[in-house]
């Protein structure tokens, strides 16, 4: 799998609107790697390094950090259907978001102005951390996490973040508006090395991270007071797991908008190919995450070239199927 | 290139071979230089961009008016007029949704934005990859749609016929400000963007509706909203328009005066009593380009038909 993403990886830097020989993307690569910078001139070498480069990372970064918080929420809910989409988180980051789009002009002044970069990521991770404490108070009585109470509590919370988005979407000017729209489909275009920089920082401890909560998440299968017996910090794992989340999540959509279903499909399949075992299941999510988006964007940008579709009509369009036939195919009915 | 060996006999041949490559420079040099002339005949035609991408509906009309079509090799989706333009030239997408690989591919030498143009992320990486943009102000006003015209033809090496062109839009704009002097009663004038399920979506302060209708010398209904906005059905009656104002809807549907009036916000209103809707093609209405003062004239005759508005003189003027 890790293989697969590498190739996917490759596949991706290679491919573009520009037709840039695999030879000459080698070349550029291993120039930039080595320092050699002589062979270092022209636009294909821009294309490579500054567009493409930026972009996949992105998308590999996105990718294993939401997949990985669908994996940790599903986990921590000890539900399937826990996703951050579904419960309202990305809701939550996306209202943030939208509020440093739309009042950003009118609040933010002198020095902040100049940090577009800092305030919407920061912006969107508050959001995503309010929603999901929010959600977790909510659902969480005497320590014990009803599931279904988390699932209407978050769709009750995504529909009045949706609402406040709405909102805003109302009082923004023309311009804010299409802004507002574009980015609710998600994009990785536009990236660059200074949005990587505000993101890699924080999935990447995510990532890092997931060998101390594998073990506790395994023990909360059983049932958090059994786990608690077991040992495991419990309350400890938890708060990890939320503030992971919401990082993650308000990072990863702050830097390329609302991308749906990644998730919740990707844990799931993952599930279905090795088991619910943690140790197996977080690791594996983030790469299978980190494919389904890279390659998501290939499509993205090839299928309608020079221009391009959002990425979220990608995701959805594979993910929403997916998602559906994973209903189906279950013998029984679902236990929530 | 052949290494240098340490062999006497190689060291002899060595220059003989220089000598001729020298040669050869030389004779290309001086054949080149022969040719410099001709270069220089034409300095304009070496400075124009000859793979311009036009982003924004009035760029490209712009420059299809100035007769540059032939250097455009990508428009984007508001492109639309003339209609060639989005048949002919690649499609690089919405204005406000640009890819920037995409944009390269078409290995332009210049990239012409309108304002607002975007992602922001898009457009400074066009910016980092060294391909020349040139951002064109967007502007409703009289003043600013010539110097819009004027920036345009600046950046494309076609500095005068752009300001023949701007020259006749301002003597346009002019000969329609007398028109509009001659206006005793100003009428209300409702835009009404659109009617999606019984929501009448309308165009405030601001909006490009709104400019349009004080170029033809109407009064905005809506002039207490901001931007493009739902409207209420009783603020529709209390504002009392004179005239509907709507874009005409090419591929579908359109309103029908009857369908509209029937509709409570509009039924008693002044307008509904003389069954006064004016529809008129969206680019053309709401374009801010060389055509504008000809369709606020074309706006002006609707709102005032008793007042026989005459065409613009210089309608037909070269």
């Amino acid at each position: 799998m890790a293989l697969g993403c590498l190739v996917l990886t490759l596949v991706a830097i290679g491919q573009g609107a520009i037709a840039i020989p695999p030879g000459r993307v080698a070349e550029i690569l291993w120039a930039r790697l080595t320092g050699d910078t002589g062979l270092l001139e022209g636009r294909d070498v821009l294309v490579v390094l500054n567009i493409r480069l930026p972009r996949v990372l992105l998308g590999l970064l996105v990718g294993a950090g939401l997949a990985v918080s669908g994996a940790l929420m599903q986990g921590l809910f000890r539900n399937p259907l826990a996703d951050p989409g579904l419960v309202g988180v990305s809701a939550g980051a996306g209202l943030a978001a939208a509020a440093t789009i739309v009042l950003g002009d009118r609040f933010l002044t002198g020095t902040l102005m100049k940090l577009p970069f800092a305030v919407l990521p920061f912006g969107a991770f508050c959001g995503g951390l309010i929603s999901t404490l929010v959600l977790y108070l909510i659902a969480t009585r005497e320590g014990r996490t009803s599931v279904a109470t988390m699932l209407l509590a978050g769709v009750a919370l995504g529909a009045l973040a949706g609402a406040m988005t709405g909102l805003l979407a109302f009082i923004s000017d023309d311009r804010q508006l299409r802004d507002l729209t574009f980015w609710s489909m998600g994009s990785l275009g536009g990236a660059s090395w200074t949005k990587l920089t505000a993101i890699a920082p924080i999935v990447i401890p995510l990532l890092l991270a997931m060998p101390l909560l594998a073990r506790g998440l395994n023990g909360l299968m059983l049932g958090e007071a059994e786990a608690y017996h077991l040992g495991i910090p419990v309350q400890r794992i938890k708060a990890l797991a939320i503030l992971l989340v919401a990082l993650a999540v308000g990072a990863s959509v702050a830097s390329a908008g609302l991308v749906g279903f990644v998730g919740i499909v990707v844990p799931h399949l993952i599930r279905l190919a090795v088991g619910p075992d943690h140790r197996l299941l977080l690791p594996l999510s983030a790469l299978g995450g980190a494919i389904l988006l890279v390659g998501a964007d290939i499509v993205a940008r090839l299928i309608v070239a020079p221009a391009e579709l959002p990425i979220g009509i990608v995701t959805a369009a594979i993910g929403a199927p997916f998602f559906l036939w994973l209903l189906l195919r279950r013998s029984g009915p679902l236990d929530v | 290139m052949v290494a240098r060996s340490a062999h006497p006999a190689d060291w002899h041949r060595q220059p003989d071979r220089r000598e001729l490559s020298a040669a050869i420079g030389l004779t290309l040099l001086a054949v080149g230089s022969l040719l410099l002339p001709a270069g220089f005949a034409s300095p304009a035609l070496g400075q124009m961009p000859d793979r311009i991408v036009s982003v924004g509906g009035v760029i490209t009309e712009v420059i299809y008016a100035l007769g540059l079509q032939d250097r455009v090799v990508g428009v984007d989706s508001t492109s639309q007029f003339p209609a060639d333009a989005l048949r002919d030239k690649a499609n690089v997408g919405y204005v406000r949704a640009l890819s920037a690989e995409g944009v390269l591919s078409l290995k332009p030498s210049l990239v012409m934005v309108i304002d607002g143009a975007g992602p922001p992320g898009a457009v400074s990486l066009l910016n980092e990859s060294g391909v020349r943009i040139a951002r064109i102000p967007d502007d409703t006003s009289a003043a600013g749609v010539a110097a819009k015209i004027e920036a345009i033809g600046g950046v494309l090496g076609a500095a005068e016929p752009a300001g023949r062109l701007a020259a006749q839009t301002r003597a346009r704009f002019e000969e329609l400000a007398t028109l509009k002097q001659a206006i005793a009663q100003k009428r209300r004038v409702l835009f009404v963007l659109s009617l999606q399920n019984g929501r009448v979506l309308v165009g405030g302060r601001n909006s490009s509706a709104d400019a349009i209708i004080a170029h033809a010398g109407g009064i905005n209904v809506a002039d207490g909203i901001e931007g493009y906005k739902t409207m209420t059905d009783e603020a529709i009656m209390a504002g009392a328009p004179d005239m509907i104002l709507m874009m005409r809807n090419s591929s579908s549907h359109n309103t029908t005066p009857d369908e509209l009036f029937a509709m409570p916000a509009f039924a008693e209103t002044p307008a509904a009593k003389q069954k006064r809707l004016t529809t008129m093609d969206g680019l053309y209405l709401l374009g801010f380009g060389p055509r504008t003062p000809l369709a606020a004239r074309d706006l002006m005759a609707a709102i005032y038909p008793e007042a026989a508005i005459p065409p613009l003189k210089t309608a037909n003027a070269p």
